[in-house]
């Protein structure tokens, strides 16, 4: 009986002594912090994307209560819905901002830029850009070795062996950023997503003269300037023989997709275009719109 | 016998082309000439479209401080100045050459005569070296003349000369010694006298007995060249490495060997600069060695800056065999991979190395079995198989603090990985990404 | 023409590979398996066949359902672990079919969960073999008598399988007075686990690993080393109580541990001094749990106890950097 007495007795009092190292321990070394932090991490995605620019989701809560108002701050993973949850838990309105995409501006299919040389090295695009051009010669082209695709933290970005290219799943895809971050070429970019997901883009980064980016690639942007000419907006600027479409400009008329002699202008999710007799068929070099049909959901960069 | 003193690895050697005698390589009909063939800035152009240009005229000027000046190789007419895909198919400025015969600078003594005395001051000589556009030929392409234009708070204790050709299949230094020894001699004592130094130590390793015999016989008729044969191990004929086996001195990390002391130069430079200060012939050539297991012939060429690596391979060897691999500009174990056949060779090129696709092909990587031999083969005592790990997770800042860049690129630890890892791209890349975040730290 | 390749420098690699490397372990481990198939017959060579057959097999199945990989079976280091877990059981006729336990134990849980050769932190033959004394003790300590050959295995199976007490047994039981004479363990007509009883035919392989610098002389030395000099100690103290230091390093498993087993590139440190003081700790380990442990052979123990180490030694032992 006794036995039993003292154990129940010992585990008692190191019980008490340790609650009460505990507590003061607790209390001494207690971090004030705004429970408001923790609501707002609370209704973050909580992927900790970093597409926000900040080190995780409850960095960039601490950033929005610390700020006070969602100025300058936005949860791209999140988008327009949790914005407006910050917002309300912070008391000020969200920050209106169009819903975006990321948009692979290369058109280096295997079959467009074919290889000249095999690469041998390691599987990583940073490193292959610091060591050449590329397979294909064009120094300003997509190396296909997918330091996107494991950047993508929400699983919306693969590289398709067959074109050798990263394609983005748009259902997926919340404009966080990363892949823009991890492509050494900056050829990945944030657009909006246009109307019904449409839109209408250059494919290409070349920045070469003509001829020389044929020589890499039958479809690299020659910096011809047709496309700016024809945009009865003005959409298009061409700088280093590279055109650019401005997407808050454009308004996805795709007279440009038809004058471009090299396809380098996409246009996708499209609906089919109705054969009319009179009007003569898009070159056939530029990708016909029938190719990706509306309910395609992918872009075919 | 002195050698360094950690890692290291013996590649097969293949000195096959030793027996080569250097051969002048026919001008080419039209050339391209780069107007960054040196480490830094590149020149400017100084002559314009149209222009007649005749051999070792200035055509590039450097204007930065990190610079060297180019001269034209040829003589002919400039058909344009613009941008050219060099052999790694990266866009350079260059200049566009139609060579037509063969005219040079009166100034240049092209007579075969050996000229032995040598009256310029320290400070003459320095400056003719950047006149005539000298840099380091073992590879780095450092400009010489920064390289003798010692800070006045330093001070230069040993010149040491690189004749060590580590490097398997090249042969250009063996050939340079055994057929112009003296040129090297007096081109050494014009640098030991630019840094003011009592002894210039030439290394070679022991492999080339030949050399080693010459040099020493030469060197014997000369004030203070002290000829130091050195075991054979790669990487030797790296410059931390080599100032380590010849004066037992040990570079910092991040210093420079004037640091310690000592100051080296290739055994090719030491003859370039006898030509440039004795004979006022600016840097237009460098010997090649054309060199691989599968080629009929082997031959060391002086070849002038500019002609392409395809004009190369079509008068060495018509075509490149069948089972062609990998070009190589440069050794195996340090060389770069020519991409682009079209480019021009620059002062930095020492070889055209043809392999064989059984040897260029990498085999399929295989998990890490932990053997430490990538530790033990690394001369500067790092840990490669933990770079490679924290450089695939994108852990490079503690890659950093492992002293990632302390890594000079000689790939004892890929060539000795067992489980054929990737391990010097790896490197590579953290380097790379370190040095980035190192510059953002900065700002 | 083909295509031209381009990769970063070396474009040249040594004729080293993994495939080499545990290929060369198996060559060293012949002379033992002769030794062991000369003193224990049939049993030991069908021990080894199972034993090593399992292995494969169960890597095999492992990498083709499981994981889904491109199958290694090939680089033979299922070879190696299925090797090394015979030799570490006893030469019994039921140990034929244990011992495929042991191969699922080595192959499955030792190695491939941890994601296959290179990635396991324990010694995977250690791991079966440890499973199996744990789970089998009386079959693991059950050591059938040397000297019987195979010719007097396959005339009489049955009559001959008496079973001998090995020397450790002996000395844990019997005191000092039952150990025998030293040559006769150093060549190898003592009772055991198949691999562990001649010290020549281990000594042999090792040799050849040294020569092949497959193994540094670093940790078997460093092993031994410690294993003698910390039993003279014990027995310069005490002369009954503890087995004279010669007798301790030869009997038992120190010689293949310290040789095959505590060298296992993958769960020993990469530096020389880490491995000094795996050594060390392994030599230490053994002889410890020899004389103050239940079990009257230490070395599996010592050995994965200093397995779970090695990241620390690792992390703690740093090559000496050039630039310092």
């Amino acid at each position: 009986m006794t036995e039993i007495w003292s154990a129940v007795l010992v585990l008692s009092i190191t019980g008490a002594i340790f609650a009460m190292v505990l507590y003061f321990v607790a209390q001494k070394f207690k971090v004030v912090e705004d429970p408001l932090i923790d609501e707002v991490a609370e209704v973050l995605p909580g992927a900790n994307c970093g597409g926000c620019g900040k080190a995780g989701c409850r960095a960039m809560a601490e950033a929005f209560v610390k700020q006070g108002n969602m100025d300058g701050l936005s949860c791209p993973a999140g988008g327009a819905e949790v914005a407006k949850k910050v917002a309300a838990l912070l008391g000020c309105t969200p920050e209106e901002k169009e819903p975006q995409v990321a948009v692979v501006r290369c058109n280096g299919t295997c079959a467009n830029a074919t290889a000249k040389t095999h690469y041998d090295g390691l599987q990583d695009c940073a490193f292959a850009n610091s060591l050449y051009t590329g397979e294909s010669g064009c120094a300003f082209g997509c190396l296909g070795l997918g330091n996107c695709a494991r950047a993508c933290q929400f699983d919306a970005l693969s590289v398709d062996p067959e074109t050798g290219l990263p394609v983005v799943d748009e259902s997926k895809c919340v404009a966080c950023g990363a892949c823009v971050k991890a492509c050494p070429r900056g050829i990945i970019e944030l657009r909006n997503k246009g109307m019904k997901d449409r839109r209408v883009f250059v494919a290409c980064r070349n920045k070469e003269k003509g001829g020389d980016a044929r020589k890499s690639c039958s479809a690299a942007c020659i910096g011809c300037g047709k496309c700016a000419k024809t945009c009865p907006f003005g959409a298009i600027t061409v700088e280093n023989n590279l055109a650019y479409i401005d997407f808050n400009i454009c308004k996805l008329c795709r007279k440009c997709v038809a004058e471009c002699p090299t396809g380098a202008i996409h246009a996708v999710n499209f609906p089919p275009k109705v054969e009319r007799p009179a009007a003569p068929a898009p070159t056939a070099e530029a990708p016909k719109p029938e190719a990706v049909p509306a309910s395609n959901n992918q872009t075919q960069a | 016998m002195k050698t360094f003193a950690m890692g290291g690895v013996h590649p097969e050697e293949n000195k096959i082309s030793t027996a080569a005698v250097i051969e002048e390589f026919p001008l080419p009909k039209t050339a391209v000439i780069l107007m960054n063939q040196h480490l830094g800035a590149p020149a400017t152009p100084c002559v314009a479209k149209g222009d007649k240009v005749k051999v070792g005229q200035l055509i590039g000027k450097a204007e930065a401080f990190m610079c060297a000046n180019v001269h034209s190789p040829f003589s002919g007419t400039v058909a344009k100045v613009e941008t050219c895909k060099d052999a790694f198919g990266l866009t350079k400025p260059a200049i566009y050459i139609t060579v037509e015969g063969d005219e040079w600078e009166e100034s240049i003594d092209r007579t075969p005569d050996i000229k032995r005395e040598c009256s310029l001051e320290p400070k003459e000589i320095v400056d003719k070296l950047k006149e005539m556009g000298v840099v380091g030929l073992g590879g780095a392409t450092f400009p010489t003349h920064i390289k003798y234009s010692i800070a006045p708070d330093k001070k230069a204790e040993y010149l040491i000369i690189n004749a060590v050709e580590c490097e398997p299949y090249l042969t250009s230094d063996h050939r340079v010694m055994m057929e112009h020894a003296e040129e090297i001699c007096i081109g050494v004592s014009i640098l030991r006298k630019a840094l003011g130094v009592p002894n210039a130590y030439i290394g070679i390793e022991n492999n080339k007995p030949e050399p080693i015999a010459v040099m020493k016989a030469m060197a014997a008729k000369f004030e203070g060249i002290i000829v130091e044969p050195l075991k054979v191990k790669y990487p030797q004929g790296a410059e931390k490495q080599l100032i380590n086996a010849i004066t037992g001195r040990r570079v910092p990390s991040g210093k420079l060997p004037i640091d310690v002391g000592c100051v080296v130069s290739n055994v090719g430079t030491a003859y370039a600069v006898y030509e440039a200060i004795q004979k006022n012939k600016p840097l237009i050539e460098n010997i090649l060695t054309v060199t691989g297991k599968k080629l009929q012939a082997q031959h060391n060429y002086h070849v002038r800056f500019g002609t392409t690596y395809n004009d190369i391979i079509a008068h060495a060897m018509g075509t490149l065999p069948e089972t062609t691999g990998k070009v190589i500009s440069g050794g195996p174990m340090m060389g770069k991979a020519v991409s682009n056949l079209d480019g021009p060779t620059t002062k930095g090129a020492s070889s055209v190395l043809v392999i064989d696709e059984s040897e260029a092909t990498r085999a399929t990587e295989s998990n890490c079995i932990r053997c430490g031999k990538c530790m033990n083969a690394c001369p500067m005592g790092l840990e490669p198989y933990l770079f490679s790990s924290l450089v695939k997770n994108r852990r490079i800042e503690e890659a950093g603090a492992h002293n990632i860049l302390d890594c000079i690129e000689c790939g004892c630890c890929f060539f000795s990985c067992p489980a054929n890892k990737p391990l010097l791209d790896e490197i590579r890349l953290g380097k790379n990404l370190y040095r980035g975040i190192l510059m953002a730290k900065k700002k | 023409m083909k295509l031209l390749n381009v990769s970063g420098s070396p474009h040249v690699h040594s004729d080293e590979s993994t495939k080499k490397i545990m290929w060369r372990v198996n060559l060293a481990l012949v002379p033992s398996l002769i030794v062991a198939i000369a003193f224990f017959g049939l049993n030991a060579l069908l021990i080894s066949i199972v034993s090593v057959g399992s292995c494969i097999l169960f890597q095999w199945l492992i990498e083709k359902f499981l994981l889904k990989t491109e199958s290694t079976i090939s680089d033979g280091s299922a070879v190696v672990t299925g090797l090394l877990l015979a030799f570490n059981v006893p030469a019994t006729r039921e140990m034929i079919l244990l011992v495929i336990i042991a191969a699922l134990v080595a192959i499955g849980i030792g190695k491939m969960s941890f994601g296959g050769l290179g990635k396991n932190p324990f010694n995977p033959a250690l791991v079966g073999r440890v499973f199996m004394l744990i789970s089998f003790p009386v079959q693991m300590t059950t050591w059938p008598k040397p000297g019987q050959n195979l010719f007097s295995m396959v005339s009489q199976p049955t009559t001959d399988l008496t079973t001998g007490p090995t020397p450790l047994g002996m000395f844990k039981e019997n005191g000092v007075q039952a150990v025998g004479d030293i040559w006769g363990y150093f060549v190898g007509h003592i009772g055991g686990s198949l691999g562990e009883v001649s010290a020549l035919a281990i000594l042999i392989g090792a040799i050849y690993l040294l020569c092949r610098r497959v193994i540094s002389w670093h940790i078997p030395v460093s092993f031994i080393g410690t294993a003698f000099i910390f039993s003279g100690i014990l027995w310069l103290c005490d002369k009954t109580a503890f087995m004279d230091p010669l007798t301790t390093i030869l009997t038992g498993g120190i010689m293949l541990g310290a040789c095959f087993m505590a060298t296992d590139m993958v769960t020993s440190p990469m530096t020389k001094s880490g491995q000094l003081i795996f050594g060390f700790g392994c030599g230490l380990l053994t002889i410890i749990i020899r004389n103050w442990g239940n079990y009257p052979e230490g070395v599996s123990f010592a050995i994965l106890l200093m397995n779970a180490v090695t990241p620390l030694i690792n992390r703690w032992c740093k090559p000496k950097r050039f630039a310092n």
